[in-house]
């Protein structure tokens, strides 16, 4: 007998194997159609727009589904706007009012990880259940909470009138927009941090500090460098919805003091009848984003095959 | 010098001990202040003027209890969340298993696709949608429709990100155990993967929920007017105008609802991790002996 039950058992899994790749694309058929039906199209629908026609009667936006039939007035007209007119500051107050907001974020979050991630002992549990809470607050209840205390009357204004400041925080102030944002944010920042510290071999600390180098000295030369991926990472993710993010300044300032992108993509989407202008507003905005998401992607991939392999 | 290193290098850094409950406390008194005003006794959102259920249930016309307009946004959120729930999940949970084991170059790149949205900010898939709405697919009205297929549209990544991680710890042993035991694919799939899968599939139920109901940007861009208004919506909204404790009370509801549903999710899951442990004990006995 040459069939044995072993090379019965081979044969038989290798005919498996062949028919699977069939069956696992059926598994992976709804999800993927509806990705591309209401993720992929949309977004073409939204570049269509942005290089559409504006109908003469109407004056409402007619996209063009043909590419050939693109026409980039309108898109030429928002650019010199970004470039030389007016909205150009728009602009350069958002990316200022983002870096601003995760460079104070790694500031208020690093410590907190840190901790969280070294030293927190008997208290870890607790601590990072404490962490995840804030996703499941609603992020507009959580602006609410600020919108309640900095009102004029309200008790962080009167606690800072108590010491002479005056100030009307809701109105176009861009710290509060700053800081508004860091508040909203900084959870999701410290969850990866975390994550990222705590992977780190805590004998090279050990090293670092049997060799001679101080505590300040081991941060910089060993902690910094081995969390860096991490901290690039974790950057990135709050940097991405920051940058669209437009109710956390309408919440707390709703004033063209401090209006960054989102803001002028929401109005001309939302407010007016000039749809394409909004439309080309996120054209450049994702052009722009685009460096800090295929960053996140490649690295995430690149860790999934890590982990598989 | 001597004194520095006379110093204990490994003592409790009080420190960050200190600066993390101050951020825990910065995290949560603001939250818990607002809860607090719900059951302020004057109309101030800001000014203590003592307690009463007023604005929950008291006010004829301007309590939680009492004002539709509160209950229309708050029935359309959760109503929302539990369709975006059951939609999603299955889709989710099944693009999840197609990814894991589905080997070639259209996986990979239905696995790009797959991620692309995890780093999408929000107003561009809200702006993509809504003029996909109103230019292509005019069929499916502004409002509930809209909404619903948006919120599916952002949930089902973060279920396959939760069901892959399972996937890959409970690996392809069992299946092929139960296919070498003569189980069809399909039976080792519906026996075995899914009983093993559950928790990720709960997980997934969980994590859609309160993504749908934290969601302010789709919903906002999809709505199409007071009647579709969910909860964020409705504060963002009225915030700035002569709006009284009752938003106080509608934004609590709706987080004591949503840690609700958390607390319901990990009971279960945790009684999934009891019946587990025997089951993933049988198991082993089942390789052990009949492989």
């Amino acid at each position: 007998m040459t069939g044995t039950p072993t090379s019965v058992t081979t044969s038989d899994r290798s005919r498996r194997r062949a028919d699977r790749g069939t069956l696992w694309g059926l598994f992976a058929l709804p999800g993927t159609v509806w990705l591309l039906v209401l993720f992929v199209l949309p977004f073409y629908a939204l570049v269509c727009v942005a290089f559409g026609d504006i109908d003469p009667v109407f004056r409402n936006a007619v996209p063009a589904w043909n590419p050939l039939n693109w026409s980039f007035g309108n898109a030429g007209e928002v650019l010199g706007e970004i470039f030389g007119g007016s909205l150009r500051k728009v602009f350069l107050r958002t990316i200022s009012y983002v870096v601003c907001a995760v460079v104070l974020s790694f500031l208020v979050g690093y410590p907190v990880a840190y901790y969280l991630a070294r030293h927190a002992g008997r208290w870890r549990g607790l601590l990072l259940a404490l962490m995840i809470l804030p996703f499941w607050v609603n992020y507009l209840m959580r602006m609410l909470a600020w919108v309640n205390l900095l009102q004029v009357d309200g008790w962080v204004t009167r606690a800072f009138s108590v010491f002479g400041v005056q100030v009307n925080w809701l109105d176009g102030q861009p710290i509060t927009v700053v800081l508004g944002l860091v508040y909203g944010y900084v959870p999701f920042l410290v969850l990866p941090l975390y994550a990222a510290l705590e992977r780190l071999d805590g004998r090279l600390l050990e090293a670092a500090r049997d060799l001679g180098a101080g505590p300040g000295r081991t941060f910089h030369l060993v902690t910094i460098p081995l969390s860096r991926p991490g901290m690039l990472g974790a950057g990135v993710i709050i940097a991405l919805p920051m940058f669209g993010d437009y109710y956390t300044n309408d919440m707390l300032s709703r004033s063209p003091a401090t209006e960054m992108v989102g803001n002028q993509v929401d109005f001309y989407l939302n407010a007016t009848t000039q749809p394409q202008k909004g439309a080309v507003l996120v054209l450049v905005l994702s052009a722009l984003l685009v460096v800090l998401m295929s960053y996140y992607l490649v690295s995430t991939m690149r860790m999934q095959r890590e982990i598989r392999a | 010098m001597s004194s520095r290193r006379s110093r204990n290098p490994w003592r409790r850094p009080i420190g960050l001990a200190t600066w993390t409950w101050a951020y825990v406390l910065w995290m949560f008194l603001p939250v818990a202040i607002a809860v607090l005003f719900s059951f302020n006794g004057g109309r101030s959102r800001s000014v203590w003027q003592g307690f009463s259920l007023r604005w929950w249930t008291g006010e004829p016309n301007a309590s939680l209890l009492h004002d539709e307009t509160l209950h229309s946004a708050l029935r359309n959120s959760l109503v929302l969340a539990l369709l975006t729930m059951l939609v999603a999940t299955p889709i989710g949970i099944t693009l999840a298993i197609g990814l894991a084991r589905w080997r070639s170059r259209t996986a990979s790149g239905a696995n790009w696709l797959m991620l692309v949205p995890l780093v999408t900010p929000e107003i561009v898939m809200g702006a993509s949608l809504l003029l996909v709405f109103t230019s292509l697919y005019t069929g499916i009205p502004l409002g509930r429709p809209a909404q619903l297929l948006g919120h599916v549209t952002f949930s089902i990544s973060y279920v396959v990100v939760v069901a892959r991680g399972r996937l890959l710890s409970i690996g392809r042993d069992y299946e092929e155990a139960a296919r070498d035991l003569g189980a069809s694919q399909f039976q080792a799939l519906r026996l075995v993967l899914l009983p093993l899968l559950a928790p990720a599939i709960f997980a997934g139920f969980v994590i859609v929920f309160a993504m749908s109901i934290d969601d302010f940007v789709i919903s906002a861009f999809l709505s199409s007017g007071a009647g579709s208004e969910t909860v964020p919506v409705r504060i963002y909204s009225a915030v700035r105008t002569s709006s009284t404790p009752a938003l106080n009370a509608l934004a609590s509801f709706l987080v004591a609802s949503t840690l609700v549903a958390l607390a319901l999710g990990a009971t279960v899951m945790s009684w999934f991790r009891r019946r587990r442990g025997t089951k993933e004990s049988a198991l082993a006995d089942l390789t052990s002996v009949g492989i």
